[in-house]
Protein backbone atom coordinates (compact mmCIF):
# COMPACT_ATOMS: atom_id res chain seq x y z
CA UNK A 1 0.00 0.00 0.00
CA UNK A 2 2.84 2.40 0.74
CA UNK A 3 3.93 1.94 -2.90
CA UNK A 4 0.66 3.59 -3.89
CA UNK A 5 1.19 6.34 -1.29
CA UNK A 6 4.55 7.25 -2.83
CA UNK A 7 3.16 6.89 -6.37
CA UNK A 8 0.31 9.28 -5.56
CA UNK A 9 2.78 11.73 -4.02
CA UNK A 10 4.95 11.54 -7.15
CA UNK A 11 2.03 12.17 -9.52
CA UNK A 12 0.89 15.08 -7.35
CA UNK A 13 4.40 16.52 -7.46
CA UNK A 14 4.46 16.33 -11.27
CA UNK A 15 1.08 18.03 -11.51
CA UNK A 16 1.74 20.74 -8.95
CA UNK A 17 5.16 21.58 -10.30
CA UNK A 18 3.38 22.47 -13.56
CA UNK A 19 6.05 20.82 -15.75
CA UNK A 20 3.50 18.23 -16.79
CA UNK A 21 0.86 20.79 -17.65
CA UNK A 22 3.33 22.88 -19.65
CA UNK A 23 4.43 19.77 -21.57
CA UNK A 24 0.84 18.77 -22.22
CA UNK A 25 -0.06 22.26 -23.39
CA UNK A 26 2.91 22.49 -25.76
CA UNK A 27 2.23 19.03 -27.17
CA UNK A 28 -1.41 19.85 -27.86
CA UNK A 29 -0.23 22.99 -29.64
CA UNK A 30 2.10 20.89 -31.81
CA UNK A 31 -0.73 18.43 -32.52
CA UNK A 32 -3.00 21.28 -33.64
CA UNK A 33 -0.24 22.77 -35.79
CA UNK A 34 0.73 19.47 -37.48
CA UNK A 35 -2.93 18.56 -38.03
CA UNK A 36 -3.44 21.87 -39.82
CA UNK A 37 -0.33 21.03 -41.88
CA UNK A 38 -1.75 17.64 -42.91
CA UNK A 39 -4.85 19.44 -44.18
CA UNK A 40 -2.69 21.59 -46.47
CA UNK A 41 -1.38 18.60 -48.45
CA UNK A 42 -3.90 18.76 -51.28
CA UNK A 43 -1.73 19.10 -54.38
CA UNK A 44 1.48 17.81 -55.89
CA UNK A 45 2.84 20.60 -58.02
CA UNK A 46 -0.24 22.00 -59.66
CA UNK A 47 -2.35 18.86 -59.87
CA UNK A 48 -4.58 17.61 -57.08
CA UNK A 49 -3.13 14.79 -54.96
CA UNK A 50 -4.64 11.33 -55.42
CA UNK A 51 -5.91 9.35 -52.43
CA UNK A 52 -3.09 6.79 -52.74
CA UNK A 53 -0.49 9.55 -52.80
CA UNK A 54 -2.12 11.33 -49.89
CA UNK A 55 -2.07 8.16 -47.74
CA UNK A 56 1.59 7.59 -48.64
CA UNK A 57 2.62 11.16 -47.74
CA UNK A 58 0.47 11.44 -44.62
CA UNK A 59 1.62 8.05 -43.29
CA UNK A 60 5.28 9.00 -43.63
CA UNK A 61 4.74 12.45 -42.12
CA UNK A 62 2.86 10.80 -39.26
CA UNK A 63 5.91 8.63 -38.59
CA UNK A 64 8.01 11.79 -38.26
CA UNK A 65 5.42 13.26 -35.86
CA UNK A 66 5.51 9.91 -34.03
CA UNK A 67 9.26 10.37 -33.66
CA UNK A 68 8.60 13.72 -32.03
CA UNK A 69 6.31 11.95 -29.55
CA UNK A 70 8.91 9.26 -29.00
CA UNK A 71 11.64 11.84 -28.36
CA UNK A 72 9.49 14.07 -26.13
CA UNK A 73 8.33 11.07 -24.14
CA UNK A 74 11.84 9.69 -23.68
CA UNK A 75 13.12 13.16 -22.79
CA UNK A 76 10.32 13.73 -20.26
CA UNK A 77 10.71 10.26 -18.78
CA UNK A 78 14.45 10.80 -18.34
CA UNK A 79 14.13 14.23 -16.77
CA UNK A 80 11.26 13.14 -14.54
CA UNK A 81 13.05 9.95 -13.49
CA UNK A 82 16.60 11.21 -13.10
CA UNK A 83 16.03 13.54 -10.11
CA UNK A 84 13.22 11.50 -8.55
CA UNK A 85 15.40 9.71 -5.98
CA UNK A 86 18.60 11.77 -5.96
CA UNK A 87 16.60 15.01 -5.64
CA UNK A 88 14.80 13.76 -2.54
CA UNK A 89 18.07 12.61 -0.99
CA UNK A 90 19.91 15.84 -1.81
CA UNK A 91 17.12 18.12 -0.59
CA UNK A 92 16.57 16.09 2.58
CA UNK A 93 12.88 15.31 1.98
CA UNK A 94 13.79 11.60 1.87
CA UNK A 95 14.99 11.70 5.50
CA UNK A 96 11.60 12.14 7.12
CA UNK A 97 9.93 9.65 4.75
CA UNK A 98 12.52 6.87 4.99
CA UNK A 99 12.56 7.16 8.80
CA UNK A 100 8.98 5.86 8.67
CA UNK A 101 8.19 2.13 8.53
CA UNK A 102 8.59 1.99 4.76
CA UNK A 103 11.10 -0.17 2.89
CA UNK A 104 13.48 1.23 0.32
CA UNK A 105 11.89 -1.12 -2.25
CA UNK A 106 8.45 0.39 -1.60
CA UNK A 107 9.89 3.88 -1.99
CA UNK A 108 11.62 3.10 -5.30
CA UNK A 109 8.61 1.19 -6.71
CA UNK A 110 6.30 4.03 -5.68
CA UNK A 111 8.49 6.60 -7.43
CA UNK A 112 8.68 4.44 -10.57
CA UNK A 113 4.95 3.81 -10.63
CA UNK A 114 4.22 7.52 -10.13
CA UNK A 115 6.36 8.57 -13.08
CA UNK A 116 4.99 5.72 -15.27
CA UNK A 117 1.44 6.86 -14.51
CA UNK A 118 2.39 10.44 -15.38
CA UNK A 119 3.97 9.31 -18.66
CA UNK A 120 0.87 7.31 -19.59
CA UNK A 121 -1.42 10.20 -18.65
CA UNK A 122 0.69 12.34 -20.99
CA UNK A 123 1.20 9.85 -23.83
CA UNK A 124 -2.28 8.34 -24.14
CA UNK A 125 -4.41 11.48 -24.64
CA UNK A 126 -1.86 13.36 -26.73
CA UNK A 127 -1.18 10.52 -29.19
CA UNK A 128 -4.88 9.64 -29.32
CA UNK A 129 -5.67 13.28 -30.03
CA UNK A 130 -3.03 13.39 -32.80
CA UNK A 131 -4.44 10.28 -34.50
CA UNK A 132 -7.99 11.56 -34.06
CA UNK A 133 -7.14 14.91 -35.67
CA UNK A 134 -5.40 13.26 -38.64
CA UNK A 135 -8.43 11.02 -39.12
CA UNK A 136 -10.76 14.04 -39.00
CA UNK A 137 -8.72 16.13 -41.42
CA UNK A 138 -7.48 13.62 -44.00
CA UNK A 139 -9.55 10.53 -43.10
CA UNK A 140 -6.48 8.41 -42.44
CA UNK A 141 -6.03 5.97 -39.55
CA UNK A 142 -2.69 4.11 -39.30
CA UNK A 143 -2.94 0.31 -39.37
CA UNK A 144 -2.06 -0.35 -35.67
CA UNK A 145 -2.85 2.78 -33.57
CA UNK A 146 -3.07 0.97 -30.22
CA UNK A 147 0.22 -0.82 -30.81
CA UNK A 148 1.81 2.54 -31.66
CA UNK A 149 0.78 3.98 -28.29
CA UNK A 150 1.89 0.80 -26.53
CA UNK A 151 5.34 0.79 -28.13
CA UNK A 152 6.14 4.42 -27.39
CA UNK A 153 4.82 4.02 -23.82
CA UNK A 154 7.16 1.03 -23.43
CA UNK A 155 10.02 3.06 -24.87
CA UNK A 156 9.32 5.81 -22.34
CA UNK A 157 9.12 3.26 -19.52
CA UNK A 158 12.52 1.79 -20.48
CA UNK A 159 14.04 5.31 -20.53
CA UNK A 160 12.44 6.12 -17.18
CA UNK A 161 13.68 2.89 -15.58
CA UNK A 162 17.20 3.62 -16.78
CA UNK A 163 17.03 7.18 -15.40
CA UNK A 164 15.61 5.98 -12.08
CA UNK A 165 18.35 3.38 -11.68
CA UNK A 166 20.98 6.07 -12.37
CA UNK A 167 19.16 8.36 -9.92
CA UNK A 168 19.97 6.00 -7.05
CA UNK A 169 23.62 7.04 -7.28
CA UNK A 170 23.99 10.08 -9.54
CA UNK A 171 22.81 13.67 -9.10
CA UNK A 172 19.67 14.50 -11.11
CA UNK A 173 21.32 16.50 -13.88
CA UNK A 174 24.18 14.00 -14.33
CA UNK A 175 21.83 11.01 -14.37
CA UNK A 176 19.53 12.76 -16.86
CA UNK A 177 22.34 13.60 -19.27
CA UNK A 178 23.81 10.08 -19.04
CA UNK A 179 20.40 8.49 -19.67
CA UNK A 180 19.73 10.76 -22.64
CA UNK A 181 23.13 10.02 -24.17
CA UNK A 182 22.48 6.28 -23.76
CA UNK A 183 19.07 6.73 -25.43
CA UNK A 184 20.81 8.46 -28.35
CA UNK A 185 23.51 5.77 -28.51
CA UNK A 186 20.79 3.09 -28.65
CA UNK A 187 19.09 4.94 -31.53
CA UNK A 188 22.38 5.22 -33.45
CA UNK A 189 23.14 1.59 -32.57
CA UNK A 190 19.85 0.61 -34.20
CA UNK A 191 20.82 2.50 -37.36
CA UNK A 192 24.28 0.88 -37.37
CA UNK A 193 22.59 -2.52 -37.08
CA UNK A 194 20.35 -1.63 -40.06
CA UNK A 195 23.33 -0.50 -42.10
CA UNK A 196 25.03 -3.78 -41.19
CA UNK A 197 22.03 -5.69 -42.57
CA UNK A 198 21.96 -3.57 -45.72
CA UNK A 199 25.67 -4.11 -46.36
CA UNK A 200 25.77 -7.68 -45.02
CA UNK A 201 28.37 -6.51 -42.49
CA UNK A 202 28.31 -8.96 -39.58
CA UNK A 203 30.15 -6.67 -37.12
CA UNK A 204 27.79 -3.74 -37.68
CA UNK A 205 24.80 -6.07 -37.44
CA UNK A 206 26.09 -7.44 -34.13
CA UNK A 207 26.62 -3.89 -32.82
CA UNK A 208 22.98 -3.15 -33.62
CA UNK A 209 21.78 -6.34 -31.96
CA UNK A 210 23.90 -5.67 -28.87
CA UNK A 211 22.67 -2.09 -28.43
CA UNK A 212 19.04 -3.20 -28.88
CA UNK A 213 19.54 -5.78 -26.15
CA UNK A 214 21.48 -3.49 -23.81
CA UNK A 215 18.91 -0.70 -24.09
CA UNK A 216 15.66 -1.64 -25.89
CA UNK A 217 14.47 1.93 -26.55
CA UNK A 218 15.27 1.85 -30.27
CA UNK A 219 13.68 -1.60 -30.56
CA UNK A 220 10.44 -0.15 -29.20
CA UNK A 221 10.71 2.85 -31.54
CA UNK A 222 10.95 0.45 -34.48
CA UNK A 223 7.78 -1.21 -33.19
CA UNK A 224 6.06 2.19 -33.15
CA UNK A 225 7.21 2.82 -36.74
CA UNK A 226 5.84 -0.55 -37.85
CA UNK A 227 2.51 0.29 -36.19
CA UNK A 228 2.22 3.46 -38.33
CA UNK A 229 3.40 1.95 -41.60
CA UNK A 230 0.61 1.13 -44.16
CA UNK A 231 0.71 -2.35 -45.74
CA UNK A 232 1.10 -0.80 -49.22
CA UNK A 233 4.24 1.08 -48.21
CA UNK A 234 5.69 -2.00 -46.52
CA UNK A 235 5.09 -4.11 -49.62
CA UNK A 236 6.54 -1.47 -51.93
CA UNK A 237 9.59 -0.90 -49.73
CA UNK A 238 10.34 -4.60 -49.26
CA UNK A 239 10.97 -4.83 -52.97
CA UNK A 240 13.86 -2.42 -52.52
CA UNK A 241 15.75 -5.24 -50.75
CA UNK A 242 17.91 -5.24 -47.60
CA UNK A 243 18.99 -1.60 -48.06
CA UNK A 244 15.80 -0.31 -46.42
CA UNK A 245 16.89 -1.76 -43.09
CA UNK A 246 19.22 1.21 -42.65
CA UNK A 247 16.29 3.66 -42.59
CA UNK A 248 15.45 4.46 -38.93
CA UNK A 249 11.97 5.60 -39.98
CA UNK A 250 10.96 2.31 -41.58
CA UNK A 251 10.12 -1.09 -40.08
CA UNK A 252 8.61 -3.89 -42.10
CA UNK A 253 7.88 -6.17 -39.13
CA UNK A 254 6.79 -5.76 -35.52
CA UNK A 255 9.32 -6.67 -32.81
CA UNK A 256 9.57 -10.39 -32.15
CA UNK A 257 7.45 -11.52 -29.15
CA UNK A 258 10.66 -12.81 -27.61
CA UNK A 259 12.17 -9.33 -27.92
CA UNK A 260 9.06 -7.86 -26.30
CA UNK A 261 9.49 -10.33 -23.44
CA UNK A 262 13.14 -9.27 -23.22
CA UNK A 263 12.05 -5.62 -22.97
CA UNK A 264 9.63 -6.40 -20.14
CA UNK A 265 12.36 -8.43 -18.40
CA UNK A 266 14.78 -5.52 -18.95
CA UNK A 267 12.38 -3.14 -17.18
CA UNK A 268 11.96 -5.61 -14.29
CA UNK A 269 15.73 -6.08 -14.04
CA UNK A 270 16.31 -2.31 -14.18
CA UNK A 271 13.86 -1.85 -11.33
CA UNK A 272 15.60 -4.62 -9.41
CA UNK A 273 18.95 -2.88 -9.86
CA UNK A 274 17.42 0.44 -8.76
CA UNK A 275 15.97 -1.16 -5.60
CA UNK A 276 19.22 -2.99 -4.83
CA UNK A 277 21.28 0.15 -5.34
CA UNK A 278 18.99 2.47 -3.36
CA UNK A 279 18.70 -0.02 -0.50
CA UNK A 280 22.45 0.34 -0.03
CA UNK A 281 22.50 4.10 -0.35
CA UNK A 282 22.93 6.12 2.81
CA UNK A 283 20.69 9.15 3.03
CA UNK B 1 9.35 -6.58 23.66
CA UNK B 2 7.16 -4.13 25.56
CA UNK B 3 9.60 -3.99 28.48
CA UNK B 4 12.61 -3.44 26.24
CA UNK B 5 14.52 -0.19 26.77
CA UNK B 6 13.73 2.64 24.39
CA UNK B 7 17.15 2.52 22.72
CA UNK B 8 20.08 0.15 23.08
CA UNK B 9 23.34 0.27 21.15
CA UNK B 10 26.36 -2.01 21.41
CA UNK B 11 29.66 -0.83 19.97
CA UNK B 12 27.80 0.94 17.19
CA UNK B 13 30.39 2.30 14.78
CA UNK B 14 30.40 4.07 11.45
CA UNK B 15 33.33 4.81 9.21
CA UNK B 16 33.21 6.92 6.02
CA UNK B 17 36.44 6.12 4.19
CA UNK B 18 39.23 7.25 6.47
CA UNK B 19 36.91 9.19 8.79
CA UNK B 20 35.61 7.47 11.90
CA UNK B 21 32.24 9.21 12.29
CA UNK B 22 31.17 7.10 15.26
CA UNK B 23 33.50 4.86 17.25
CA UNK B 24 31.78 2.17 19.30
CA UNK B 25 28.71 3.83 20.83
CA UNK B 26 27.35 1.71 23.66
CA UNK B 27 24.34 3.03 25.55
CA UNK B 28 21.02 2.00 27.03
CA UNK B 29 18.28 4.59 27.21
CA UNK B 30 15.36 3.64 29.43
CA UNK B 31 11.82 4.50 28.53
CA UNK B 32 10.46 7.84 29.59
CA UNK B 33 13.79 9.66 29.83
CA UNK B 34 14.75 12.87 28.12
CA UNK B 35 18.18 12.08 26.87
CA UNK B 36 20.66 14.67 25.66
CA UNK B 37 23.23 13.69 23.07
CA UNK B 38 25.84 16.40 23.11
CA UNK B 39 28.92 17.13 21.14
CA UNK B 40 30.63 19.72 18.97
CA UNK B 41 29.97 19.90 15.22
CA UNK B 42 31.23 16.76 13.51
CA UNK B 43 31.25 14.72 16.73
CA UNK B 44 29.04 11.98 15.26
CA UNK B 45 25.66 13.00 16.70
CA UNK B 46 23.68 13.03 13.45
CA UNK B 47 25.47 9.87 12.29
CA UNK B 48 24.27 8.11 15.44
CA UNK B 49 20.66 9.19 14.80
CA UNK B 50 20.83 8.07 11.16
CA UNK B 51 22.17 4.67 12.23
CA UNK B 52 19.35 4.31 14.76
CA UNK B 53 16.76 5.02 12.04
CA UNK B 54 18.29 2.81 9.36
CA UNK B 55 19.09 5.82 7.18
CA UNK B 56 22.74 4.73 7.26
CA UNK B 57 24.24 1.29 7.81
CA UNK B 58 26.66 0.71 10.69
CA UNK B 59 30.18 -0.44 9.87
CA UNK B 60 30.03 -2.62 12.98
CA UNK B 61 28.02 -3.05 16.15
CA UNK B 62 24.29 -3.38 16.67
CA UNK B 63 21.35 -1.68 18.29
CA UNK B 64 17.65 -1.85 19.01
CA UNK B 65 14.78 0.58 19.27
CA UNK B 66 11.94 -0.62 21.49
CA UNK B 67 13.38 -4.13 21.23
CA UNK B 68 13.54 -4.25 17.43
CA UNK B 69 16.93 -4.38 15.66
CA UNK B 70 17.77 -1.07 14.02
CA UNK B 71 17.33 -1.09 10.26
CA UNK B 72 14.22 -3.30 10.48
CA UNK B 73 10.91 -1.72 9.55
CA UNK B 74 9.41 -2.62 12.98
CA UNK B 75 12.05 -0.51 14.75
CA UNK B 76 10.62 2.64 13.11
CA UNK B 77 6.95 1.90 13.78
CA UNK B 78 6.61 3.86 17.04
CA UNK B 79 9.25 6.48 16.40
CA UNK B 80 8.96 10.18 15.56
CA UNK B 81 11.89 11.98 13.96
CA UNK B 82 12.79 15.58 13.24
CA UNK B 83 15.87 15.62 10.98
CA UNK B 84 18.58 18.23 11.33
CA UNK B 85 18.11 18.88 7.59
CA UNK B 86 14.35 19.41 7.77
CA UNK B 87 12.79 19.68 4.32
CA UNK B 88 9.22 18.88 3.47
CA UNK B 89 7.43 18.83 0.14
CA UNK B 90 7.07 22.50 -0.79
CA UNK B 91 4.21 21.76 -3.20
CA UNK B 92 2.07 20.27 -0.40
CA UNK B 93 0.17 22.18 2.26
CA UNK B 94 1.12 21.68 5.91
CA UNK B 95 -2.00 19.56 6.42
CA UNK B 96 -1.12 17.43 3.38
CA UNK B 97 2.41 16.84 4.70
CA UNK B 98 0.96 15.73 8.04
CA UNK B 99 -1.61 13.50 6.26
CA UNK B 100 1.20 11.92 4.23
CA UNK B 101 3.06 11.07 7.43
CA UNK B 102 -0.12 9.77 9.07
CA UNK B 103 -0.37 7.36 6.13
CA UNK B 104 3.32 6.42 6.24
CA UNK B 105 3.16 5.87 10.01
CA UNK B 106 0.18 3.53 9.60
CA UNK B 107 -2.17 5.67 11.70
CA UNK B 108 -5.83 4.67 11.47
CA UNK B 109 -7.51 6.91 8.88
CA UNK B 110 -10.32 7.81 11.29
CA UNK B 111 -7.77 9.45 13.60
CA UNK B 112 -5.97 11.52 10.95
CA UNK B 113 -8.06 14.65 11.33
CA UNK B 114 -7.56 14.81 15.09
CA UNK B 115 -3.85 13.92 14.82
CA UNK B 116 -3.26 16.62 12.20
CA UNK B 117 -5.14 19.36 14.05
CA UNK B 118 -3.46 18.43 17.36
CA UNK B 119 -0.01 18.51 15.75
CA UNK B 120 -0.68 21.89 14.13
CA UNK B 121 -1.95 23.30 17.44
CA UNK B 122 1.01 21.99 19.46
CA UNK B 123 3.57 23.58 17.11
CA UNK B 124 1.59 26.79 16.66
CA UNK B 125 0.68 26.40 12.98
CA UNK B 126 -3.11 26.01 13.22
CA UNK B 127 -3.68 29.13 11.13
CA UNK B 128 -1.23 28.00 8.40
CA UNK B 129 -2.45 24.44 7.88
CA UNK B 130 -3.80 25.23 4.41
CA UNK B 131 -0.65 27.07 3.24
CA UNK B 132 1.87 25.50 0.90
CA UNK B 133 5.05 24.50 2.75
CA UNK B 134 7.04 26.26 0.04
CA UNK B 135 5.81 29.57 1.46
CA UNK B 136 7.02 28.77 5.00
CA UNK B 137 10.04 30.35 6.69
CA UNK B 138 12.76 28.00 7.96
CA UNK B 139 11.44 28.34 11.49
CA UNK B 140 7.92 27.42 10.39
CA UNK B 141 9.25 24.42 8.48
CA UNK B 142 11.08 23.29 11.61
CA UNK B 143 7.87 23.67 13.61
CA UNK B 144 6.07 21.60 10.98
CA UNK B 145 8.83 18.97 11.23
CA UNK B 146 8.28 18.81 14.96
CA UNK B 147 4.55 18.33 14.34
CA UNK B 148 5.36 15.51 11.91
CA UNK B 149 7.55 13.87 14.58
CA UNK B 150 4.73 13.98 17.14
CA UNK B 151 2.09 12.27 14.96
CA UNK B 152 0.60 9.01 16.18
CA UNK B 153 1.76 9.25 19.81
CA UNK B 154 5.25 7.83 19.24
CA UNK B 155 7.02 6.05 22.10
CA UNK B 156 10.41 7.40 21.07
CA UNK B 157 11.03 10.85 19.57
CA UNK B 158 14.41 11.66 18.04
CA UNK B 159 15.01 15.38 17.66
CA UNK B 160 18.13 16.39 15.77
CA UNK B 161 18.96 20.01 16.59
CA UNK B 162 15.24 20.83 16.95
CA UNK B 163 15.64 24.56 17.59
CA UNK B 164 18.34 25.46 15.08
CA UNK B 165 15.99 27.72 13.08
CA UNK B 166 13.75 28.93 15.89
CA UNK B 167 13.52 32.29 17.64
CA UNK B 168 13.57 32.46 21.48
CA UNK B 169 9.80 31.99 21.67
CA UNK B 170 10.05 28.94 19.45
CA UNK B 171 12.86 27.52 21.59
CA UNK B 172 10.78 27.98 24.71
CA UNK B 173 7.85 26.23 22.99
CA UNK B 174 10.06 23.28 22.06
CA UNK B 175 11.25 22.94 25.66
CA UNK B 176 7.63 22.91 26.81
CA UNK B 177 6.77 20.27 24.21
CA UNK B 178 9.67 18.11 25.40
CA UNK B 179 8.53 18.45 29.03
CA UNK B 180 4.98 17.45 28.01
CA UNK B 181 6.37 14.41 26.19
CA UNK B 182 8.28 13.39 29.33
CA UNK B 183 5.09 13.68 31.38
CA UNK B 184 3.41 11.32 28.91
CA UNK B 185 6.25 8.81 29.32
CA UNK B 186 7.68 9.37 25.84
CA UNK B 187 11.42 8.87 25.46
CA UNK B 188 13.06 11.89 23.88
CA UNK B 189 16.49 11.65 22.29
CA UNK B 190 17.65 15.23 21.94
CA UNK B 191 20.60 15.76 19.67
CA UNK B 192 22.01 19.20 20.26
CA UNK B 193 25.00 21.41 20.74
CA UNK B 194 22.92 24.05 22.53
CA UNK B 195 24.00 23.37 26.09
CA UNK B 196 21.48 25.59 27.85
CA UNK B 197 18.69 23.78 26.03
CA UNK B 198 20.00 20.40 27.13
CA UNK B 199 20.62 21.59 30.66
CA UNK B 200 17.01 22.73 31.01
CA UNK B 201 15.20 19.63 29.81
CA UNK B 202 17.44 16.55 29.90
CA UNK B 203 17.54 13.88 32.59
CA UNK B 204 20.68 12.27 31.27
CA UNK B 205 23.44 13.29 28.93
CA UNK B 206 26.04 11.60 26.78
CA UNK B 207 28.82 13.79 25.44
CA UNK B 208 30.60 12.62 22.30
CA UNK B 209 33.61 13.95 20.50
CA UNK B 210 35.39 12.55 17.45
CA UNK B 211 32.89 9.69 17.45
CA UNK B 212 33.65 8.58 21.02
CA UNK B 213 31.76 8.94 24.30
CA UNK B 214 33.73 11.21 26.60
CA UNK B 215 31.14 11.54 29.39
CA UNK B 216 27.90 9.80 30.33
CA UNK B 217 25.59 10.34 33.26
CA UNK B 218 22.79 12.34 34.82
CA UNK B 219 23.28 16.09 34.82
CA UNK B 220 23.84 15.96 38.57
CA UNK B 221 26.55 13.33 38.16
CA UNK B 222 28.23 15.20 35.36
CA UNK B 223 28.15 18.64 36.91
CA UNK B 224 28.74 17.76 40.53
CA UNK B 225 32.09 18.89 41.92
CA UNK B 226 33.90 18.28 45.19
CA UNK B 227 33.23 21.87 46.22
CA UNK B 228 30.68 23.03 48.82
CA UNK B 229 29.51 26.58 49.56
CA UNK B 230 28.30 27.54 53.04
CA UNK B 231 26.71 30.84 54.09
CA UNK B 232 28.05 31.37 57.57
CA UNK B 233 27.88 34.21 60.12
CA UNK B 234 29.63 34.71 63.46
CA UNK B 235 32.60 32.46 62.69
CA UNK B 236 35.56 33.28 65.03
CA UNK B 237 38.64 34.95 63.51
CA UNK B 238 40.70 31.75 63.49
CA UNK B 239 37.70 29.67 62.42
CA UNK B 240 38.80 29.22 58.82
CA UNK B 241 42.24 27.99 59.96
CA UNK B 242 40.61 25.47 62.30
CA UNK B 243 38.59 24.04 59.37
CA UNK B 244 41.64 23.50 57.14
CA UNK B 245 41.51 19.72 57.56
CA UNK B 246 38.22 19.58 55.61
CA UNK B 247 39.65 21.03 52.38
CA UNK B 248 40.97 24.16 50.76
CA UNK B 249 38.87 27.04 52.11
CA UNK B 250 38.39 30.51 50.70
CA UNK B 251 36.06 33.29 51.87
CA UNK B 252 33.81 34.94 49.29
CA UNK B 253 31.84 37.60 51.23
CA UNK B 254 29.63 35.80 53.71
CA UNK B 255 30.19 32.52 51.84
CA UNK B 256 32.84 29.97 52.69
CA UNK B 257 33.90 27.93 49.66
CA UNK B 258 35.41 24.57 50.60
CA UNK B 259 37.16 22.78 47.72
CA UNK B 260 38.32 19.15 47.59
CA UNK B 261 35.97 18.23 50.40
CA UNK B 262 34.88 14.62 50.94
CA UNK B 263 31.08 14.61 50.55
CA UNK B 264 30.79 12.25 53.55
CA UNK B 265 32.48 14.84 55.80
CA UNK B 266 30.11 17.74 54.97
CA UNK B 267 27.85 17.11 58.06
CA UNK B 268 30.99 16.98 60.19
CA UNK B 269 32.12 20.30 58.67
CA UNK B 270 28.79 21.94 59.53
CA UNK B 271 28.96 20.55 63.08
CA UNK B 272 32.49 21.95 63.54
CA UNK B 273 31.35 25.43 62.40
CA UNK B 274 28.40 25.32 64.82
CA UNK B 275 30.68 24.19 67.69
CA UNK B 276 32.84 27.26 67.07
CA UNK B 277 29.74 29.48 67.42
CA UNK B 278 29.18 29.96 63.72
CA UNK B 279 25.61 30.21 62.37
CA UNK B 280 25.01 28.23 59.16
CA UNK B 281 22.24 29.59 56.89
CA UNK B 282 22.89 27.57 53.75
CA UNK B 283 24.93 24.61 52.54
CA UNK B 284 24.97 23.87 48.82
CA UNK B 285 27.09 21.72 46.55
CA UNK B 286 28.71 23.84 43.91
CA UNK B 287 27.86 22.65 40.39
CA UNK B 288 29.83 23.38 37.30
CA UNK B 289 27.87 24.86 34.44
CA UNK B 290 27.33 22.38 31.62
CA UNK B 291 29.27 24.69 29.35
CA UNK B 292 32.32 24.69 31.65
CA UNK B 293 32.15 20.92 32.03
CA UNK B 294 31.67 20.44 28.29
CA UNK B 295 34.64 22.62 27.40
CA UNK B 296 36.83 20.94 30.01
CA UNK B 297 35.89 17.50 28.65
CA UNK B 298 36.62 18.54 25.08
CA UNK B 299 40.02 19.91 26.10
CA UNK B 300 40.84 16.59 27.72
CA UNK B 301 39.53 14.37 24.93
Amino acid sequence: MLVLTIARLTVLEMLRRKLFLVLLGLTLLVVAFTSWGFGQITTIGTRPITRVEQVAVVSQLLILVGFMFSFTLAFSAVFAGAPSLSGDVESGTALAILARPISRAEFVLGKWLGVVITILVYALPTTAFQLFMVDRIVQYVPPHPLEFVGFIALEGTVALTLALALSTRLAGMVGGVVALILWGVAWIGGIVGGVGLALSNTTATHVGTATRLILPTDGMWRGAVWALEPEGIIAATRSAGAAVASNPFFAADPPDPLYLAWTIAWIAAGLGVAIWSFSRREV
Amino acid sequence: MTDAPAIVTRDLAKRYGSIQALAGLTMTIPRGAVFGFLGPNGAGKTTAVKLLLGLATPTSGSGEILGHPIGERASRRRVGYLPELFRYQGWLTAREVLALHCELAGIDHAAWQREIEDALAVVGLSDRGASRVGTFSKGMQQRLGLGVALLGSPEVVLLDEPTSALDPVGRHDVREIIRTLRERGVTVFLNSHLLSEVEQVCDRVIIVDHGKIIADGTLDELLRTDTVRLRVNDLPRDGVAQLASFGKITEEGEWLVVRAVDAERVPELVAAIVRMGGRVYAVEPKHESLEDRFLRLLEGS
